[in-house]
């Protein structure tokens, strides 16, 4: 336990100090975001309209993509380094090690890029009563998203610019909680809160995914430290 | 407690990297791994540590404790990340282990890098990066060590303080050293690859 | 016999007969099983001629399944057991999983097209197929990327066997999703409804997909493994220089 939470703490301050620490996910998140109304017809009415239709699936989608951006770098500075080796050898079992690798990245980007959500969610004309629920149902979804990636980010740790890899080898995956997650947001725009079996269904993926994709990741980190 | 390998035969990308090697380590014995590049050193290291099966024979530990968490590695990659502290490496590390963290700061100490303690690991030589994964060896009491080339990239004065904390280590513990320089304490047996 | 299997040479051995053996009856249940289905079986009331494809199309997802079942088996036997021929099997098998759910993928749509009226909806069992079809691109796409290929077959098992648990949860979810809003609305084919002159050309025709996986397998496993031994000659001579 105090192994656990010695490389929780770890990673907590890596992922939210280096480099630019959660400020590039959610730059890249909202960029992604931005990108999409330029792409659409210009004339007033119809653009609002149009951005009602897709804002949803467009949060989504772009917090996926994120959500590929930082698993890409989650195990692979670990491997090259050595400190996986050091997981190996202590008293904590991988899985649990994995687990807060992944709570921590979850913590110090997933949330603050959670946050995010909800002012792109009004500029993409979501009601913005509903957009903090749509932060929450963000925040859950990528809990999921991230232990559902462990198992691409475990398998492709040891390749050089596993990016594209990672998106690949984890979309299949991901095709639960962004069905369940953008289905949530669905019901919260229409005024039905977050008590709907949408909502319920995320956060079941995605305790799934918290539980499966450590055990799934620790035995592709034993077979990379071979 | 007791070290045993015997017969061992080990395979790396589909090739044998060794076969029929057998050797005893007890308590207080330095064991010298001697072998040109690519006899495996590395690869039997790794098999002692349990990340690599045999192919053939097998490793037995014999005494009381559990040799997964027994045992300290130091291979050619520290385990440091440029972001954080050496203080807080030597934490972590205590924790990971299971270790008291209160013992950090003489880690550190011991190693010749209290004065810079708090500075990230980004701004270290390689040789004080092999000092700080040093640390670890100290603030993690742990019977058995396993070395790979423990005296790389290290200057005169840190190559006397490897094999002062081997000499020490060497009161109760087993020591396993592959290089190709002398560790600088007398081993109790020279296995060659 | 699957213990006699751990042995790479014993493996040649047995292939080296089956291979033509299956390769053989592939090519013959085909020379059946195609004109058969497609020239002389019934049209079917509803669709008309427009069901032959089912001839093709069926298989190909029957198998696209059936062989990542098979990877998913072999993948565990190699990572519980360490047997030295099954990631060898289960790499070599999903190319053709792959190609078989790709085939599924465009008949499928080129069925759709006259019967739906649309190449393509997104109703659980298409989802499901193209989620199956990607699940197989991302396996091989990491068997090539990993360099050491026996490391890299046993970690893309562990990808495998996760893929098993998440293939069924995809389906579940689409399952509940597009029922969520739509009825379900589409035409049903296949299943009960199948007329008895139909089975049989279509029970020739999942024969000859299996022959033919079977000899591929076999072909594509022998290659894999004087891959690898060309491998460990190169190394070995690159050692004794």
């Amino acid at each position: 336990m105090i192994a656990v939470l010695a490389l929780f703490r770890r990673d907590l301050a890596i992922a939210w100090g280096a480099g630019a620490g959660p400020a590039a996910p959610i730059g890249f998140f909202l960029g992604t975001v931005a990108l999409v109304p330029l792409t659409m017809d210009a004339q007033r009415a119809s653009l609002l309209e149009s951005l009602r239709n897709v804002g949803i699936p467009v949060i989504w989608i772009a917090a996926a993509l994120a959500a590929f951006m930082i698993l890409e770098r989650l195990f692979q500075a670990d491997l090259e380094e050595g400190g996986l080796e050091q997981m190996l050898l202590s008293p904590a079992p991988l899985e649990a090690l994995v687990l807060a690798k992944a709570l921590a990245l979850w913590i110090a980007v997933g949330l603050p890029l959670a946050a995010a959500a909800a002012p792109a969610a009004i500029m993409l004309q979501i009601p913005a009563a509903s957009a903090p629920l749509v932060s929450i149902a963000v925040a859950v979804g990528m809990l999921a998203f991230i232990g559902a990636g462990l198992v691409g980010a475990a398998a492709a740790a040891g390749i050089k610019r596993a990016g594209v890899l990672i998106a690949l080898v984890s979309a299949p995956f991901f095709a639960p909680p962004a069905l369940f997650g953008a289905a949530a947001c669905e019901a919260a725009a229409q005024g039905l809160g977050l008590g709907t079996p949408a909502f319920q269904l995320l956060c079941g993926i995605a305790v799934l995914a918290a539980a499966l994709g450590p055990i799934a990741a620790a035995a592709a980190l034993r077979l990379q430290a071979e | 407690m007791k070290l045993i390998v015997e017969n061992l035969a080990l395979e790396r990308g589909g090739r044998r990297v060794l076969a029929g090697l057998s050797f005893e380590a007890r308590a207080g014995e330095f064991i010298d791994v001697r072998g040109r590049n690519g006899a495996g050193k590395t690869s039997l290291l790794r098999a002692l540590a349990g990340w690599l099966r045999p192919a053939e024979g097998r490793i037995r530990f014999e005494g009381e404790f559990e040799p997964a968490t027994s045992m300290h590695v130091l291979g050619h990659r520290d385990g440091v990340k440029s972001g954080i502290s050496l203080i807080a490496h030597v934490r972590y590390w205590a924790g990971l282990f299971g270790a008291d963290p209160a013992g950090s700061e003489a880690a550190l100490e011991r190693v010749g890098l209290a004065r810079i303690a708090k500075l990230p690991a980004r701004v270290l030589s390689a040789g004080q990066s092999r000092r700080l994964a040093l640390s670890r060896l100290i603030v993690a009491p742990r019977p058995i060590w396993l070395l790979d080339e423990p005296l790389a990239s290290l200057d005169e004065a840190g190559r006397t303080m490897v094999a002062e904390l081997a000499a020490e280590h060497l009161k109760s513990g087993i020591v396993v050293a592959a290089g190709h320089d002398p560790l600088g304490v007398p081993p109790a047996s020279v296995v060659t690859l | 016999m699957i213990a006699g299997m751990a042995n790479p040479q014993r493996f040649l051995e047995f292939s080296g007969w089956a291979l033509p053996v299956a390769g053989v009856a592939a090519l013959a249940l085909f020379a059946v099983g195609l004109p058969w289905g497609l020239h002389y079986s019934p049209p079917d009331y509803q669709q008309g001629e427009m069901v032959r494809v089912m001839y093709v199309h069926v298989p190909a997802a029957w198998w696209s399944m059936g062989i990542y079942a098979f990877m998913a088996g072999a993948s565990f036997v190699s990572l519980v057991w360490r047997h030295a021929l099954a990631d060898v099997a289960a790499r070599a098998a999903a190319p053709i999983g792959a190609t078989y759910a790709a085939l599924c993928l465009a008949t499928g749509s080129l069925w759709g097209a006259p019967t739906w009226g649309t190449w393509w909806v997104w109703d659980a069992r298409l989802t499901s197929m193209l989620v199956l079809f990607l699940t197989y691109l991302g396996y091989l796409a990491l068997t090539f990327a990993i360099e050491d290929a026996e490391r890299g077959a046993r970690i893309a098992g562990v990808l495998c066997l996760a893929g098993a648990v998440n293939l069924p949860i995809v389906h579940f979810s689409v399952e509940w999703w597009s029922t969520l809003h739509q009825p379900s609305s589409f035409i049903r084919s296949g299943g009960s409804a199948l007329h008895p002159a139909m089975l049989g050309p279509l029970m020739t025709m999942a024969g000859a997909y299996a022959a033919a996986f079977a000899a591929l397998l076999f072909a594509n496993m022998r290659a894999e493994i004087f891959r690898r031994r060309a491998l460990a000659a190169q190394r070995a001579r690159a050692r004794a220089a």
